[in-house]
């Protein structure tokens, strides 16, 4: 029964030991101890949230070059397209346009050779007037001679003479 | 390796058996010599004691002598605890102060004005003194020890506190190393569970204090010799203190919650409320006075079971057993390091889970 009775002198000096022992330890030791512990933890996790944006802001560094290359491909690539569009139509217009050129030269030569025709029937025309003129002269003489053999001759030359 | 270890204690165990035998021989021829009573010894122990005994010595007791501060009728009377000789059955008195004080059983009382068969003291039909005691402040080898156990967790802390000072950007140093991660331990696992992160902060400084005073006392209940070996985390008063402070503050932050929930739980019906009741009103107080006697109970059960098996030497008389107590005896102190480590634990534990429990707040009725 002794040992479960608790003696005063004992209590008295546990409960005055306990709180001085609170009382210093709290302002000495723990305050200290655990105000730079939570400090160091404080420390540390911001070093680790910063490290993370870097990490962050690093990879979107990376994708922005990464988009900024792309675009740039796709650009090299359209310009390429249009270049090679641009050719394609320049050749193609050329063609057109040597095409139209040679029609309308074509068709100059065939006016040209056309009205030269003409011309050259009218000088055939008058060569012919002025070759029936001299015929009709030398037939006038012949007839002179010999009226048969001048009619005959107008009629035979006329017949050589045939014109289109 | 665990197999081996038991190879070994069955193999102690045999010895041990056979040695029984062989003492049971020797008890029989000396049984002229005095018993020695193992209760006594064992109580002795473990009990409280006005100076402190480091050893016998050629038959005369050396010990060391602490103050002893009495209040008495006429006020203060302090005298070294030397002055009684060793003497514990009230037969030495010491007069102070025109007032006569005998020791008995380490408590002291007031003398009887006459010797009876050269003992102070009277007793009632059950063999306990019926003499007046004045109170008893002294500084016992228990309160000594409590002492020495503040002196040693000032200077391991301060030192830590320090160790930080010479340190950069807050890394521990010497000492600070080995207190730093107790401390941590202390915060993450068991005041902010217990205690959640909004509250604990005003808790830590009680819980680390509380932690580190049972533990050290603990641990220095276990080292056999001068100035250790006080059983003061095994004694009801040192644990009595502890608890009643736990108790105190349970009930001085409990919200309403803790309240609504002892004296009429929500969300069960009526009839079982009105029986609820009286079980948690009970509750409030046994969960300090478990805290109580669970400390106390372990504590001084270790010391009784050391010296249980210490005293088998005694007991059968016999150097033989000698062997078999020393390793049984190894054997439970290399265990009471781990249980001393483990009830400063629980008892911090549960204290920082009483306190959660009275401040937790209920978002919802359940």
């Amino acid at each position: 029964m002794d040992l479960v009775t608790p003696d005063v002198g004992l209590l008295f000096w546990t409960v005055i030991s306990f709180f001085v022992l609170l009382f210093l330890l709290r302002k000495f030791a723990w305050k200290p101890i655990v105000g730079t512990v939570n400090d160091r933890e404080t420390s540390i996790r911001e070093a680790l949230e910063s490290a993370e944006k870097a990490r962050l802001e690093m990879q979107n560094l990376t994708a922005d070059n990464e988009r900024i290359l792309k675009e740039a491909r796709v650009e090299r690539e359209t310009m390429l397209k249009e270049a090679r569009e641009i050719k394609a139509k320049m050749i193609s217009d050329a063609k057109d346009e040597a095409q139209t050129q040679a029609n309308k030269m074509i068709e100059q030569a065939q006016i040209a050779i056309a009205s030269e025709k003409k011309s050259a029937m009218a000088e055939l025309k008058n060569h012919v007037a002025g070759l029936s003129v001299d015929i009709a002269e030398k037939m006038v003489r012949e007839e002179l001679s010999n009226k048969d053999k001048q009619l005959k001759l107008v009629e035979n030359m006329l017949g050589e003479a045939k014109l289109n | 390796m665990q197999i081996n270890t038991f190879k070994t204690l069955l193999l102690g165990l045999l010895l041990s058996l056979s040695f029984v035998v062989k003492a049971n021989e020797s008890i029989e021829e000396k049984s002229d010599e005095k018993d020695f009573n193992v209760t006594d010894m064992i109580m002795h122990h473990i009990k409280d004691a006005h100076d402190f005994h480091i050893m016998d010595w050629d038959g005369h007791a050396i010990s060391f002598p602490l103050p002893v501060i009495l209040w008495t009728n006429d006020g203060l009377v302090t005298f070294m605890s030397s002055e009684f000789h060793h003497n514990d059955d009230g037969t030495i008195v010491v007069e102070k102060g025109g007032q006569k004080f005998i020791k008995f059983h380490e408590e002291i009382y007031y003398a009887n004005d006459e010797a009876d068969h050269g003992s102070y003291v009277s007793f009632d039909p059950e063999h306990h003194p019926t003499n007046v005691a004045p109170l008893d402040f002294s500084i016992t080898k228990l309160v000594f020890s409590m002492f020495m156990s503040m002196i040693l967790l000032l200077l391991i802390f301060g030192f830590s506190a320090r160790a930080y000072n010479r340190s950069e950007n807050g890394v521990p140093t010497g000492i600070a190393k080995f207190t730093e991660p107790l401390i941590v331990f202390i915060r993450d696992e068991v005041a902010i569970p217990n205690i959640g992160e909004k509250h604990y902060k005003r808790f830590l400084p009680f819980l680390l204090t509380l932690f580190f005073f049972i533990w050290i006392n603990n641990i220095m209940g276990l080292i056999p010799f001068f100035p250790f070996s006080g059983n003061l985390s095994g004694n009801i008063a040192f644990t009595g203190v502890l608890a009643l402070i736990t108790f105190i503050i349970t009930t001085f932050v409990a919200n309403k919650d803790y309240w609504k929930h002892i004296f009429w739980m929500p969300g069960v019906p009526v009839p079982m409320k009105l029986f609820l009741a009286p079980i948690e009103f009970m509750g409030i107080f046994i969960k300090p006075i478990s805290l109580m006697i669970r400390l106390f109970a372990n504590i001084s059960a270790g010391h009784i079971i050391v010296l249980s098996l210490i005293s088998l030497i005694f007991i059968a008389k016999s150097i033989w057993i000698a062997p078999a107590s020393v390793i049984f005896s190894v054997f439970i102190s290399v265990i009471e390091v781990l249980v001393v480590a483990i009830q400063a634990y629980i008892f911090t534990m549960l204290t920082a889970l009483y306190i959660g429990s009275a401040m937790e707040e209920h978002e919802h009725e359940h």
